[in-house]
């Protein structure tokens, strides 16, 4: 079966590319799975979503996306984040952190937009390093 | 000791420090320019997706009618932004960057149009201030080493004076493009209304037919500004890497110039040092023939 070329890509640096069966992404209509002679696509991904990438028997690769956009052409795939972090390097312990006080700026005040984008970054690196969120 | 000597010897020790300085400076700047070029280039690949994603976008969709893309009829002020670096000391890097800014600015006064300075960087901030022009943004702190939250504070301002009824309707940036070690140009742009660039050549063949998620307007909506923002990281990473060169090149020839101070000032030490020592000796004999002369009367 065709593979996906699939490179994952922030501003500053290109945090991923390789080979993929299947990759599954959050747009802001709902979650997208991509699996190889997929139909051209661009889409617009979450804030705080996490990203997919199925390799067979390489295991699979975990990441949190902060926005950004995912197209799809040609079986290329390509995340382009706004930022983003593989889920093998989020420090879990300051991502809690992150989040805790995050909430507790939301319980202070609940129309705290800043700190409801900073707690859904957080849980999604979480759940990118394979904590329950 | 002469007067002339203690003098040479006291210059030759100032510009030997000077020296020091402006090798180490040197040294700073040779090692910076690797990493910032490092950074131009980590920045590719996201530039050439956004690119291709944004061309896209505008070859799937028959009329764009998106704010950003469409030239206003009557444009009545311009934003210019100018990137200069937060130091000197790199030779004529700043004072090229504000020439061409005072070019173009002198340009679209020429079509009529008012013109509004965006400033990146110290020196172009002291520039303005000492004429006291008004200066619609301001940044500093980050010419050196820009990130990318720099490039989207500036682009968020801009494209939000862009977007504003009363605002401006064009934005032009000025940067100093980074082509080699040896050759840096300063480069002026038009940015908004947006043109898209193709990186490369264009692919062979029709351009797929995308689907969009959720529509090809809200997918421009959020394409755009990204586009932008991408745009002013890569001028800011740009000046970044020319600023390092300029200032390389700029204490290299200082550090010339000052060993060469330094060889000519010691050739004439020892010049002064041997007058010395000669009419010290002749002095000397001098005196000695006096003295025997002065014996052979007496006898």
């Amino acid at each position: 079966m065709a593979k996906l070329r699939v490179g994952v890509v922030s501003p500053e640096r290109e945090i991923w590319t390789g080979e993929a069966d299947m990759v599954i992404a959050k747009t802001v209509d709902g979650e997208i799975g991509i699996m190889p002679n997929h139909a051209p696509v661009l889409g617009v991904l979450v804030e705080g979503g996490v990203l997919r990438v199925k390799r067979g028997d390489g295991g699979d690769l975990v990441a949190a996306v902060h926005g950004g956009f995912i197209s799809v052409a040609d079986n290329d795939v390509s995340i382009l984040a706004e930022a983003a972090e593989l889920g093998s390097e989020v420090d879990v312990a300051r991502a809690k952190d992150a989040l805790q006080r995050a909430q507790a700026s939301i319980e202070a005040d609940h129309e705290d937009a800043d700190a409801r984008l900073k707690a859904k970054r957080a849980a999604a690196r979480l759940r990118a390093a394979g904590e329950e969120v | 000791m002469g007067a002339q000597l203690r003098q040479l010897r006291r210059r030759i020790k100032s510009v030997k420090s000077t020296a020091k300085i402006t090798r180490a400076q040197e040294l700073i700047a040779s090692s910076r320019i690797v990493k910032a070029q490092q950074r131009m280039q980590a920045a590719v690949p996201y530039e050439r997706e956004i690119t291709h994603a944004v061309s896209a976008v505008l070859s799937n969709t028959t009329n764009v009618d998106h704010p950003l893309t469409v030239a206003k009829e009557q444009p009545a002020t311009a934003g210019v932004l100018i990137v200069t670096s937060d130091r000197g000391f790199a030779g004529g890097y700043n004072a090229n960057i504000l020439r061409e800014a005072e070019a173009l600015k002198g340009h679209l006064v020429g079509r009529g149009l008012t013109v509004k300075p965006y400033v990146v960087g110290r020196k172009g901030l002291t520039w303005h201030r000492f004429r006291s022009r008004e200066m619609f943004g301001e940044w500093d702190g980050f010419s050196d080493n820009p990130s990318y939250g720099n490039a989207k504070e500036i682009a968020d301002t801009l494209i939000e004076s862009f977007k504003a009824e009363d605002g401006i309707d064009e934005i032009h940036v000025v940067y100093t493009g980074f082509v080699s070690m040896l050759t840096q140009n300063v480069i002026v742009k038009r940015i908004l209304p947006l043109e898209v660039e193709e990186a490369e050549a264009p692919p062979e063949g029709i351009p797929p037919y995308y689907e969009f998620e959720p529509t090809a307007g809200d997918v421009l909506d959020s394409l755009l500004p990204r586009y932008i923002e991408s745009r002013i990281y890569n001028a800011l990473l740009q000046s970044a890497a020319s600023e390092h060169a300029a200032r390389r090149r700029a204490m290299k020839s200082a550090t010339d110039n000052a060993n060469e101070l330094i060889r000519v000032f010691t050739q004439q030490m020892n010049q002064a040092r041997q007058a010395e020592i000669t009419q010290e000796i002749s002095e000397i004999v001098g005196g000695a023939n006096a003295l025997a002369d002065a014996a052979a009367g007496k006898e």
